[in-house]
């Protein structure tokens, strides 16, 4: 018995096949969702990935957020479906209001492709059980509107939480505040983050590290163990 | 341009003496004759169009096709070759039932006009190619070449292409794993901005560019045709830049790489369910080589009713809509009983698709506008039968001086510091320092099978997960060479391409080019190009890599200067497994470094003569042919075999640059001593070919030697891997963190 995890496709995903091998690599079995779709297929989970969908016109995210799929996701999200935006797909979840905040564009006004180091601040969300709290890591990021934001009220009541899952080390490579990476809800079935995991599972691809995989295990373990 | 009435063929038969603009639309006057002579009458508006469009330099390779013809003439046997030059792109078998297809091509003059669009659409062009070819788009590679790094210009260039080449790749999805930055004052007015893609498919999908089979629906599907990129390719890509024209802004097309990520996937989806029969991108000349190419490469004629293209502006004039370079738009021809299925596939990805027109029995394309016909052409006399030049050509007067002028007779350092200055004054200047400031703003992670990427020798991408084969590719060209030598300058920037792919373990296989040179109206300008395509196509028939297409980009000059000479020379290699392949940095410490190949004092054209003594004159480096074939079959074996740990080939900077970029990727470094026979300088500047360092681990250094000795490779050691900074024992030392600085701060400092 394995979990089945599914993958949105919008159009203009770039990182949803990427997503999918990353799915199978940890042993789940990935289910290609598509942004029409009006329901989730009975799967047990789903990421959003990464990429422009749409373009990324008018602002990142804020077109796919009304997708016919985000209906049922963001209802059964609410009501506990483990949901991982990576990228773009955080981009979706702070425009879906599944989580605060928002990004504006990277402080530089570049796009940034890069290995980036991690600090796992926060072990306990669905998606992140198999890391420890505290542990860095590697993972790549590349992005154009990477600056995450919030109000100082949010900022301190997520600092306050512990819903800062990931921050940036040595270099905070878009000027977000407190140096965030990725951010959990409350219950720990959403998490979001800038950085792309199923860009490190693989010793020889990509990065050359496999610090991304424990997303896909940690979620695997939940889900069978559940 | 419309007139009333409508300049129909019947109107235009009735009516010989109309004057119509074909200087304006940059046809010679011999070049129009020709064409009423085809026509046994004037042409419309809309066939001057075409015909202007199809027959200009950018379109119909008129000065260039004589001489292209010798890579066809002297192409090696190969078995690889599934497509050869003629199609969008060529395809080599890369086994296990794999092809791949890869072009380079120039988009010069837009990036120079407008940097971000001009670069943008230079990707978006060349992945068109790659997918009408039947493949999945699987990286990118981008040659670039800019004014001086400190010229105010350049900062204006420079940035704008960088964001325009990541903002459309990015945004596709597709890995930016290789290509160049080089500069040089030469390319000040004239930058070249070359994009090249790979696309991998199974054999069974190859597609081609051709409308066969009568009763076949035309369809153009993508983006709405516009009023952008009007004459891009005959008034803007096929004149020399004058500061007394108006301003060529207007010609230079928008990109959105959103349709085109669509249009990439609805392709591909139509593909598998096999509904297309031919295909063809718009690119340069828009419609008028779309349905003028596929027409005469299928076995009949075309018949099209403009009236049903979908406008972005609704006053466009019929001449217009055909001239018009509307970016992300494709042709398919498509079976009638398939239509439907297509235009579902279109639908489902939003993408606009709507039937044009149809494949005739005959053997004429027609174009019809609001019931008139506006054109009725043999297709072959558009997209085939254009002028070919014999231009003049003579070696230019002053190639001997230039030639005399011999860099080895250059002052060198007299002393270890002055040594060890300009060692650190080479690794910061423009042209070898880090362009990590560039390529951090093209994604290479994205699908996922990104093995190796900049600033690897060659770019690597795995195809298949379970058997872990894999593709290399590398892009190199030295205008410097070049200029000394056309012959040997594209010799030396296959040599170069081939070894790169070679160092990174890859087999090489084929050969893609991008020629860019000056105005071929110069006879000496004519002469290094002659030169040049000889050169690479005897150095392709001896090395066995056949080339399966190319581009020629002429006109690179502003008045009377050209820019160098610059061939740009792609090769494509295989992996069987890309765990075996090798990469730059240096592994472990304690490695030992070993020198493959001759060194010799040649700074002719070196980064050393231009970084000291602002100096380009005397040879560039021998070119031997069987030393590098030999060189890559050792790297290739030591790869494979496990005998190496990293290796890095030795081109512009020689050893000393190759050295510290390995150092400071693997954050180790290294002690070099002087092997007999050679001083301390020619030992860290030459820049002889057929050369690579490689590091080998103890426990493999009896059999990688054999190995050497038994093939007759010319094999020294050099060093080892080893502590904090590079040392060459008795001359001097420099910390990894002093050479950090100096790599890498050059060219964020330039560009602030």
């Amino acid at each position: 018995m394995t979990a089945r995890i599914g993958v949105v496709t919008f159009p203009g995903s770039l990182d949803d096949r990427d997503t999918q091998r990353a799915i199978r690599l940890a042993g789940a079995e990935p289910v290609a969702l598509w942004h029409k779709d009006k329901n989730l297929h009975q799967v047990d989970a789903v990421v959003l990935p990464g990429g422009f969908s749409y373009g990324d016109y008018l602002r990142a995210g804020a077109i796919s957020r009304f997708s016919p799929v985000m209906e049922p996701v963001i209802e059964q999200a609410k009501a506990g479906l483990p949901v991982l935006g990576i990228c773009n797909g955080f981009q979706i979840l702070t425009e879906a209001h599944l989580l605060p905040g928002g990004m504006l564009g990277n402080d530089h006004l570049h796009f940034i492709c890069r290995d980036q180091k991690l600090r796992v601040e926060n072990a306990a969300t669905s998606w992140t059980s198999d890391y420890s709290a505290g542990q860095e890591i590697h993972i790549p990021l590349k992005n154009m509107d990477g600056r995450y934001v919030a109000d100082q009220y949010t900022l301190d009541k997520l600092e306050a939480e512990g819903r800062v899952a990931f921050r940036y080390l040595d270099f905070n490579p878009n000027g977000s505040l407190n140096d965030i990476a990725g951010i959990t809800n409350e219950a720990g079935n959403v998490v979001g983050l800038m950085p792309h995991p199923e860009h490190a599972v693989e010793p020889l691809i990509g990065s050359g590290r496999t610090d991304g995989l424990p997303f896909f295990t940690s979620i695997l373990k939940k889900l069978v163990n559940a | 341009m419309s007139r009333t009435p409508l300049d129909t063929v019947e109107h235009a038969a009735a009516t010989p003496d109309v004057e119509l603009p074909w200087a304006e639309l940059g046809l010679k006057k011999d070049e129009y004759e020709r064409v009423v002579e085809i026509l046994g009458r004037r042409p419309t508006g809309a066939e001057l169009a075409m015909y202007s469009v199809m027959w200009s330099e950018h379109c119909s390779y008129k000065s260039s096709k004589v001489h292209l013809r010798q890579f066809g003439e002297k192409a090696p046997q190969s078995d690889a070759l599934l497509v050869g030059i003629g199609e969008n792109a060529g395809v080599v078998d890369v086994g296990q039932g794999y092809a791949v297809t890869f072009k380079v091509e120039s988009h010069n003059h837009p990036s120079y006009v407008e940097p971000y669009q001009g670069a943008a659409t230079g990707v978006g062009g060349i992945v068109r190619d790659i997918i009408a070819m039947g493949a999945r788009p699987v990286a990118v590679v981008d040659p670039l070449r800019f004014g001086a790094a400190d010229h105010p210009d350049t900062k204006r260039v420079l940035p704008g292409v960088v964001a325009g080449i990541g903002g459309y790749g990015n945004c596709l999805g597709l890995p930016n794993i290789g290509g160049e930055v080089v500069f040089d004052a030469c390319y000040q007015g004239n930058p070249l901005v070359n994009a090249g893609a790979i696309g991998v498919m199974r054999h069974e999908d190859i597609h081609l560019a051709k409308a066969s089979g009568a009763g076949n629906k035309v369809i153009l599907y993508g983006a709405r045709t516009g009023g952008d990129g009007i004459g891009g390719a005959s008034i803007l890509a096929s004149e020399t830049f004058d500061d007394a024209k108006p301003s060529k802004r207007p010609a230079v097309q928008v990109g959105d790489p959103f349709q085109e990520k669509l249009l990439i996937e609805c392709t591909l989806e139509a593909f598998k369910e096999k509904l297309v029969v031919g295909i063809q991108d718009l690119g340069a000349a828009g419609l008028s080589c779309a349905t003028s190419e596929l027409a005469s490469n299928g076995s009949g004629g075309m018949r099209v009713t403009l009236d049903d293209v979908p406008l972005r502006d609704s006053t466009l004039s019929p001449e217009e809509i055909l001239m018009s370079e509307s970016q992300e738009r494709m042709c398919a021809v498509v079976e009638p009983e398939k239509v439907d299925r297509f235009l579902e596939i279109c639908d489902k990805w939003d993408v606009i698709a709507t039937v044009i027109g149809e494949v005739t029995d005959g053997d004429r394309l027609e174009i019809f506008w609001h019931g008139g016909k506006i054109v009725d052409v043999d297709p072959r006399t558009v997209a085939h039968d254009g002028p070919v030049y014999e231009r003049p050509y003579a070696r230019p007067s002053w190639q001997d001086e230039l030639q005399a002028d011999d860099a080895n007779k250059l002052p060198r350092p007299g002393t270890s510091e002055e040594l060890r200055q300009q060692v650190l004054q080479l690794v910061a200047s423009p042209n070898q320092a880090s362009k990590k400031w560039i390529t951090s703003q093209y994604d290479h992670f994205v699908q996922g099978n990104t093995v190796l990427a900049q600033p690897e020798d060659s770019g690597m991408i795995r195809i298949d997960e379970e058997s872990g084969l894999g593709v290399a590719i590398a892009t190199d060209g030295n205008g410097r060479y070049a200029k000394l030598d056309p012959y040997a300058g594209a010799q030396l920037a296959l040599s170069e391409a081939y070894r790169n792919v070679a160092t990174t373990g890859a087999k090489p296989l084929a050969v893609s080019d991008c020629l860019n040179f000056g105005s071929p109206e110069d006879p000496a300008v004519m002469w290094q190009f002659a030169e040049a395509i000889r050169g690479l196509a005897d150095a392709c028939q001896q090395l066995g890599t056949p080339v399966t297409g190319g581009n020629v980009s002429l006109y690179n000059q502003t008045g009377e200067v050209a820019i160098h000479p610059t061939p740009v020379v792609a090769v494509l290699g295989v992996i069987d497994d890309v765990a075996r392949r090798t990469p730059v940095a240096f592994q472990e410490e304690g490695q030992l470094l070993y020198l493959l190949g001759d060194t010799r004092e040649e700074f002719g054209g070196s980064a050393w003569s231009q970084v000291v003594h602002d100096h380009l004159g005397g040879l560039p480096p021998k070119v031997d042919l069987e030393r590098e074939r030999l060189l890559a079959e050792i790297l290739i074996a030591a790869s494979r075999d496990g005998m190496i740990d990293s290796a890095h080939d030795l081109s512009d900077g020689g050893l000393i640059q190759a050295v510290v970029e390995s150092a400071l990727l693997g954050g180790k470094g290294a002690r070099l001593v002087v092997p007999d026979g050679l001083d301390a300088f020619t030992f860290l500047f030459s820049e002889s070919a057929g050369r690579a360092v490689v590091a080998v681990p103890r426990s493999e250094e009896v059999r990688f030697n054999d190995m050497c000795g038994a093939r007759g490779l010319p094999v020294t050691r050099i060093g080892v891997v080893d502590g904090e900074s590079v040392e060459l024992q008795g001359e001097f030392e420099l910390s990894l963190d002093e050479l950090r600085r100096a790599h890498e701060e050059t060219i964020p400092a330039l560009l602030k």
